[in-house]
């Protein structure tokens, strides 16, 4: 009996101690199921840039494991199955992901990357990150959807912009109309005065030293075309 | 010793005399419209003078030719042929009190083609110039958004990336030849009308006709805006342009001299050009404005001070425009090398800040001397601030394409946006208003419409027909047509024009009355400056520059450059030779305006043979012709 539980105290040691570096070899670069991340934090963030350590990689694991709790909708999965390999200074690393029933079975890639699509907003979230600064090599942002207002803006200043011109033209035709005839009203009362000048002129004789009649327009003084 | 002049019987009658212009000035008498003050004159020639043309055409010339050694022959040419020609033209009209037809049917009756001629080339630069200005309300409508719609690229379909075309070439460059022209591949492609900028060239000539209704009672009011507001913005403009990086190196390389450049005769034939287009000399507006004044108006002031005003805008504009240039070349500059740097750092795995601009050329060293075959299949690109700042773009391109995208850059876009395209339209606004004087005053003293038709409806017709016309415009091949109007309409027929304004007043008019005229105008005789230049230095000026235009043009092969987005060196423009029907377009433009001066004299010539008419006055024969005699002394 002692010698049994022993056994298998020692199979499950071996085990836990194999299983990991089992994973590791499932994770390597430009594995089949595998992505390579690429992270820019200085870019990003500038003075205020983290330094990136095994808390950091912590937390990505973590996230990529709630990324695949949501894609799945199950609550099996855990940091221990994100298994991450060839951290280079870039900071760049690869990553597989292993199923949590089968630990020798790979998530497939398209699997991997419908998920990472999905959470990708919160990813980029927890690493105070956009999509161009945690690269995903091989999954592309979906690109926002353009706003599309129901009255493109410039159509609504340009109205405005059109409305105040017709306003203007209507306001300075009708004071022109209004000016003129004042003008004919105003003609027609002191024409009488007019002729008298004219006649007082005549009288004078040729020399037409009087004042100067306004009715004559100095147009004729041209020779027409 | 009298200055030699062509014999000109009949000139007395057809021009009032000193003491006629004294009586209509103190008796205030006829029907002429006259300036609320002199303010409203000096921004009217101003704002016609400072035009696009300050703005976009300058700072290109100033940078392509040599910085700040381009000032020199700017300069002189300035004095020497700017100057003159202004005083000519505000004397003239001042004196014989009337537009461009009535000043040279006074002066000859054969010489009315000269006024004519003003007249279509007025009609024609308008018709495009305002179809600029109604561009320029499309992006100041498409500021009022934030981001700009030029600032990125839209996404395709499927949402899946970016629109090939957009992608390809740039944000703004899509913007400006699709989103805005939304242009052909060749100007025989016409491809319909845009309905969007048909609505902008409707506001467009709208606007410009609520402005001129009246005549200068109208303009004379606007000016207070669109001349003053430009400057306003340009400061605005200079204090921000200088808070940014990079613009100390635009400046430092606008005025940079390079004295091999005065060497060059296309320098100094660009100089005189671009001094004789900015002044809108040629037009008759000039002639127009001034024949509004009083008598006594001392118009050699005036033609000084405009001069003056219109050189130091030409350089305030380039300092301005150079230094936005710079910073947006800067930022290329730095994006550039920001992107070699992350291809190098993404390659070899260095960790970030490995290599930064300062190191980047020595590190660049040391890797292509270990791994050159690695950088090789990077493809990095070359990175030099002096290509991106010798980038000098002019015209339209300048405006739409460069100086959007250095917008786009600036914190609080649409803001500047929105100045940007106010001050351009400002700009092109006030040049229309001369334009537009230019029409319609000639067409009035031609008789063309009835005269008791209020000026209002003739304003309407030039506009309601020049808004027609400008529907070509509007095309999708319109960008082609307004470039094609742009160099025949309004380069070879002015040079004719001015050509034969100078010979008509020294030599037909006679430079001894003109200079009578004058003195008693202001007070005393021109001057010797004035005497030369009027008389040889000036015509010698405008003739070589028309020589020299006229050969290059018709040896050249006329080309044109189009936006292809299925061409091999897109994005770069493709070079198309003009199909043969252009020619006769091209005739239309600059032939037309400038044969009309020699064939209407011709034209009455024979007129005169075949009536025996007496073309230059009334015989006094009748005694009704008698009474006519005597009322034209009045």
């Amino acid at each position: 009996m002692r010698c049994l539980r022993m056994l298998v105290r020692i199979l499950v040691l071996l085990y836990l101690a194999g299983a990991p570096a089992l994973a590791q070899t499932l994770c390597q670069p430009n594995a089949s199921n595998g992505y390579r991340v690429r992270i820019s934090i200085k870019t990003a963030l500038g003075n205020q840039a983290y330094e990136w350590n095994e808390n950091e990689m912590f937390l990505f694991r973590a996230t990529m494991a709630f990324a695949m709790r949501r894609y799945y909708k199950t609550e099996t999965y855990n940091v221990d199955n994100i298994i991450v390999c060839n951290q280079t200074r870039r900071v760049s690393f690869w990553f597989v992901v292993i199923s949590p029933e089968n630990p020798t079975m790979l998530i497939p890639k398209a699997d991997v990357e419908k998920a990472v699509s999905m959470s990708r907003h919160r990813i980029n979230n927890a690493f105070l990150l956009t999509d161009r600064t945690l690269e995903f090599l091989g999954i592309y942002p979906t690109l926002a959807e353009p706003v599309n207002p129901d009255t493109p803006p410039w159509l609504i200043v340009f109205g405005v912009v059109i409305g105040a011109v017709f306003a203007g033209i209507i306001a300075l035709l009708v004071s022109s109309l209004l000016q003129k005839r004042r003008k004919e009203k105003g003609m027609m009362e002191d024409g009488q005065d007019e002729e008298d000048r004219q006649m007082k002129g005549v009288e004078n004789g040729i020399n037409l030293d009087g004042i100067y009649n306004r009715g004559f327009t100095d147009d004729d003084r041209f020779t027409k075309l | 010793m009298r200055f030699p002049k062509l014999p000109n019987p009949g000139l007395d009658d057809r021009i009032p005399s000193h003491q006629e212009l004294e009586r209509m000035e103190k008796e205030e008498a006829g029907d002429r419209p006259k300036w609320d003050n002199k303010t409203q004159y000096m921004l009217t020639c101003v704002g016609f003078c400072v035009g696009l043309g300050n703005v976009w055409r300058f700072p290109y010339l100033c940078q392509s030719h040599g910085g700040g050694a381009f000032m020199i022959p700017f300069l002189i040419l300035l004095v020497l042929e700017g100057i003159p020609l202004l005083h000519l033209e505000f004397a003239i009209g001042q004196r014989l009190r009337s537009g461009s037809v009535g000043v040279w049917t006074a002066i000859n009756p054969y010489l009315t083609g000269v006024g004519i001629a003003s007249l279509l080339v007025s009609f024609l630069v308008g018709m495009y110039y305002n179809t600029i200005i109604a561009w320029v309300m499309w992006y100041f409508f498409n500021s009022f958004q934030n981001p700009l719609p030029w600032s990125q690229c839209p996404v395709n379909a499927n949402l899946t990336d970016l629109v090939s075309e957009c992608a390809r070439s740039s944000p703004v460059d899509y913007f400006w030849y699709r989103d805005t022209l939304n242009t052909s591949t060749s100007i025989g492609d016409s491809g319909g009308l845009q309905w969007w900028m048909v609505l902008c060239l409707l506001c467009a000539w709208l606007l410009l006709y609520v402005c001129c209704l009246r005549g200068i009672e109208t303009t004379g009011k606007a000016v207070y805006v669109t001349s003053t507001l430009p400057y306003v913005v340009l400061t605005i403009f200079l204090i921000r342009g200088l808070t940014l990086k990079g613009s100390l190196d635009g400046i430092k390389f606008l005025f940079t001299p390079d004295l091999n450049e005065l060497m060059n005769p296309s320098t100094w034939l660009d100089a005189g050009a671009q001094v004789f287009y900015s002044f809108s000399l040629a037009f008759g507006g000039l002639i127009s404005f001034s024949s509004y004044n009083s008598v006594h108006n001392n118009c050699e002031q005036d033609a000084v001070i405009i001069s003056i005003i219109n050189g130091f805008t030409s350089v305030y504009a380039a300092t301005v425009i150079y230094s936005i240039i710079g910073f947006r070349a800067t930022e290329r500059f730095d994006d550039c090398l920001e992107g070699n740097i992350l291809a190098l750092l993404n390659a070899f795995s260095l960790a970030e800040g490995n290599i930064t601009e300062g190191n980047y050329a020595e590190s660049l060293q040391n890797l292509n001397g270990t791994f050159p075959e690695t950088i090789q299949s990077l493809d990095l690109k070359t990175c030099d601030l002096q290509t991106f700042l010798s980038q000098g773009v002019e015209g339209t391109g300048l405006a739409f394409i460069v100086f959007t995208e250095a917008i786009t850059k600036m914190p609080v876009s649409p803001l500047w946006s929105i100045l940007f395209f106010i001050m351009l339209f400002c700009l092109g606004l006030s040049t229309m208003f001369g334009s537009i004087e230019g029409t319609v005053v000639p067409l009035q003293d031609l008789n063309i419409f009835p005269k008791r038709w209020p000026k209002e409806a003739i304003t309407g017709i030039v506009c309601l027909v020049s808004f027609i016309i400008a529907l070509i415009f509007a095309q999708s091949s319109g960008n082609y047509w307004l470039a094609l109007f742009d160099s025949f309409a309004g380069s070879i027929p002015l040079l004719v024009i001015a050509f034969c304004e100078m010979i008509a007043v020294v030599y037909i008019y006679g430079i001894d009355r003109f200079n009578k005229d004058i003195e008693f105008m202001i007070g005393h005789k021109p001057n010797l400056f004035w005497q030369v230049t009027w008389r040889f230095v000036s015509p010698l000026i405008v003739l070589v520059i028309f020589v020299f235009y006229f050969v290059t043009k018709v040896s050249s092969n006329v080309t044109y450059i189009a936006w292809n987005p299925s061409s091999e060196d897109f994005p770069t423009l493709e070079v198309l030779e003009y199909p043969a029907w252009i020619y006769v377009i091209i005739f239309i433009l600059a032939g037309v305006p400038s044969l009309v001066v020699p064939g209407t004299a011709m034209f009455k010539l024979i007129r005169r043979c075949c009536s025996n008419k007496n073309v230059y006055g009334a015989e006094v024969d009748t005694v009704s012709a008698k009474v006519q005699m005597f009322t034209t002394k009045t």
